[in-house]
């Protein structure tokens, strides 16, 4: 394995956690709710897949128990929010600090044990290619699962109809009301997704990432998730380009340091955000268009008048 | 109405008194940065607690809390813990210190102890261990097992203690091997499994064939086991996270001093102090030597054996510093003042020290 390839790979590692749970965000706050958990409902896919998989030994198993307890603990958030319309900036940050507390309580015993990784794929012929062969052909199956879900949500969110009144729902709750959208349902199968989505970006991290557990591993990336989606303006493919620009950055910076190079490291941690910051604010300076992409009604609670 | 008030204040006295009296069983309380359960530092000092429970049973009764921020937070959680009738409060961070000194100001009736700082007062305590003991050791594994002749460093912040297992690390591996090199990642974190993988695939990229850690989480050991190389465990034994991989690690074992510093609170006879303990004193011991061929271990054994019994100093003359000039004449030591602030590299980083 080449140098290069290598660099690519450990980028697309650690971009794919932030790519999948901005990805769910994004398709949470179209709908009009800003769900500040993010991190906890990560942290709590991480938990659950790591202790499925260490049980029963199947990584396969832990990817869906990661998914699975994502959604489920998001179903709190979007009773709360939805059904009694509690304010959704608190209720999301307890989500997150609930999260981390309840996750380090399941995973206590499992702290240090053996993961089990899930496996890459493997295609004879293809993935032995020089220089593209690893990368396109032979990661594990969530990096190839982000992937598809940008485009699934992009054609979801500006092809179908249904994604059109989801948009709706996010832009203008009371007039999709009025229309006889239920925009209760809607929410919460926008918060469900969005759940799911952290869960499973939550078992990259112990599945995949660093196959093990130990408490609060996701160490801020659902906070970074968040901020991607504003920064892409709610746009799915800008997600992609964001994730992947942080991630690059992220590895380009390690590597300066080992060559020693001579930059202060502080100035080089910083970059990734920076940079991020920097690229996505730029490519959003189009102001109008950036108005017609933000999600009108993000963040008020709905309360139908009748 | 005098009387009545004068009565009332006795009554009072009496009551608060009265706990103080039958004051047989020591309240000994810890404040965490990290959670116990983080295979690293913060389960380090945990298992030291237990240690204090199951030593002086019944006659000790201890409380901690988890995950306190260095910050604002700290003087509150440690001020809290002054408030609930804590005898003794250890806090348990390099970041604590200032809110520690500052709430021993207000108690002066309670005793404190901050780990790895150094500021002191009649009620404040400081108390440390010489981690890069151990550091001068894992060196000269590292530059017997290292094929390419270079290892990677992952560090966490440019503060003295970190400088200093960097120093000594490189310094254990010279006396083995002269030209050996030592490449550093500082991951500006002590805690992110991720992070800390990445910097060991990144370090192994770039061609070292042995990592070695100062931050606290097992994915450096994992990433390590995975690309076949071998690694040092940091602050707990990590061998479960790499069986076949892990060197050794060093472990912090703070229970003995623990134990000794809160039957001197039962019997009366604490002081404050600033103690700096090593290898000798047991607040640091080496897991076990493993995934080493023979020769390699027994080197490892024979100099930890000359620490512990004070014939070898990791920080001895000569020494140069990176820049080429000259820190320790031949057989100087380097003095615990210099040490406690070292802000340089010695020869052989591979690295510019951030400032």
């Amino acid at each position: 394995m080449g140098m290069a390839e290598s660099i690519l790979l450990t980028i697309a590692t650690a971009a794919t956690p932030l790519l999948i749970a901005a990805i769910g965000e994004l398709v949470v706050e179209r709908s009009g709710v800003l769900n500040l958990g993010v991190e906890g409902m990560m942290v709590m896919g991480a938990v659950c897949g790591f202790v499925a998989a260490a049980l029963t030994g199947s990584p396969w198993l832990g990817v869906l128990c990661g998914i699975l307890a994502g959604a489920l603990f998001s179903l709190p958030f979007a009773f709360l929010t939805l059904n009694i319309a509690t304010n959704q900036v608190a209720t999301g940050l307890s989500l997150t600090l609930l999260g981390l507390g309840l996750s380090s309580m399941i995973g206590e015993s499992f702290v240090g044990s053996p993961g089990v990784r899930l496996p890459n794929l493997f295609i004879p012929g293809l993935t032995e290619l020089p220089l593209v062969g690893r990368l396109l052909f032979g990661q594990d199956p969530i990096f190839y699962l982000s992937i598809l879900l940008v485009f699934a949500v992009t054609w979801f969110l500006f092809k179908t109809r249904t994604g059109l009144t989801l948009r709706s729902v996010g832009d203008n709750h009371a007039s999709a009301h009025a229309l006889g959208i239920p925009v209760i349902g809607y929410r919460y199968g926008a918060v469900l997704f969005g759940g799911a989505c952290a869960g499973l970006a939550g078992a990259q991290l112990s599945l995949v990432y660093t196959p093990q557990w130990v408490e609060n591993m996701t160490a801020g990336r659902g906070w970074i998730a968040l901020a991607l989606v504003v920064f892409a303006s709610w746009r799915p493919l800008r997600v992609l380009a964001g994730a992947y620009l942080f991630g690059a950055v992220t590895i380009g910076q390690l590597h300066a340091q080992a060559l020693g190079l001579g930059i202060p490291s502080q100035l080089l941690s910083s970059l990734p955000y920076l940079a991020t910051i920097v690229v996505l604010v730029l490519i959003s300076r189009n102001r109008r268009l950036t108005m017609i992409n933000t999600p009108a009604s993000l963040g008020r609670a709905f309360v139908p008048d009748r | 109405m005098k009387k009545i008030v004068m009565g009332l204040a006795m009554a009072l006295a009496a009551t608060t008194a009265l706990p103080a009296m039958a004051q047989d069983k020591v309240k000994a309380c810890f404040v965490y940065v990290g959670s116990k359960t983080d295979g690293g530092w913060t389960q380090a000092h945990d298992l030291g607690r237990q240690q204090v429970e199951k030593e002086l049973g019944d006659t000790v009764e201890t409380a901690f809390v988890e995950n306190v921020p260095e910050g604002p937070d700290a003087e509150r959680a440690i001020e809290r813990f002054a408030r609930s009738g804590c005898d003794v409060v250890f806090t348990t961070s390099f970041g604590f210190m200032d809110a520690t000194v500052a709430v021993a100001q207000k108690f002066p009736d309670v005793k404190f102890e901050h780990a790895t700082g150094y500021k002191t007062a009649d009620n404040l305590a400081a108390y440390n261990a010489r981690f890069y003991e151990g550091r001068y050791i894992q060196g000269q594994i590292a530059a017997k097992m290292s094929k390419a002749g270079v290892a990677g460093y992952i560090a966490s912040f440019p503060i003295p203690e970190v400088v200093m297992g960097i120093n000594s690390f490189i310094l254990g591996a010279q006396s083995v091997n002269p030209d050996f090199k030592l490449k550093v990642v500082w991951a500006n974190t002590w805690f992110d499994a991720g992070k800390e993988a990445d910097a060991a695939k990144v370090l192994i990229d770039q061609g070292v064939d042995i990592i070695t850690q100062h931050t606290d989480s097992t994915g450096p050991m994992q990433v390590a086991s995975e690309r076949g190389i071998k690694a040092f465990g940091q602050a707990s034994d990590m061998i479960k996270a790499g069986p076949e991989t892990q060197l050794t690690a060093i472990i912090d074992t703070w229970g003995n001093y623990y134990v000794k510093r809160i039957k001197e609170v039962q019997d009366g006879s604490w002081k404050t102090g600033s103690i700096w303990d090593g290898l000798m004193e047991g607040i640091l011991t080496m897991a076990p030597y493993t995934n080493m061929p023979d020769d390699v271990k027994k080197m490892a054994e024979e100099t930890e054996a000359k620490i512990k019994s004070g014939e070898l100093k990791p920080f001895t003359g000569p020494v140069k510093k990176q820049d080429g000039s000259e820190w320790l004449k031949q057989g100087e030591n380097a003095t615990d003042q210099v040490l406690s602030g070292l802000n340089f590299y010695v020869m052989g980083v591979d690295d510019k020290l951030p400032q």
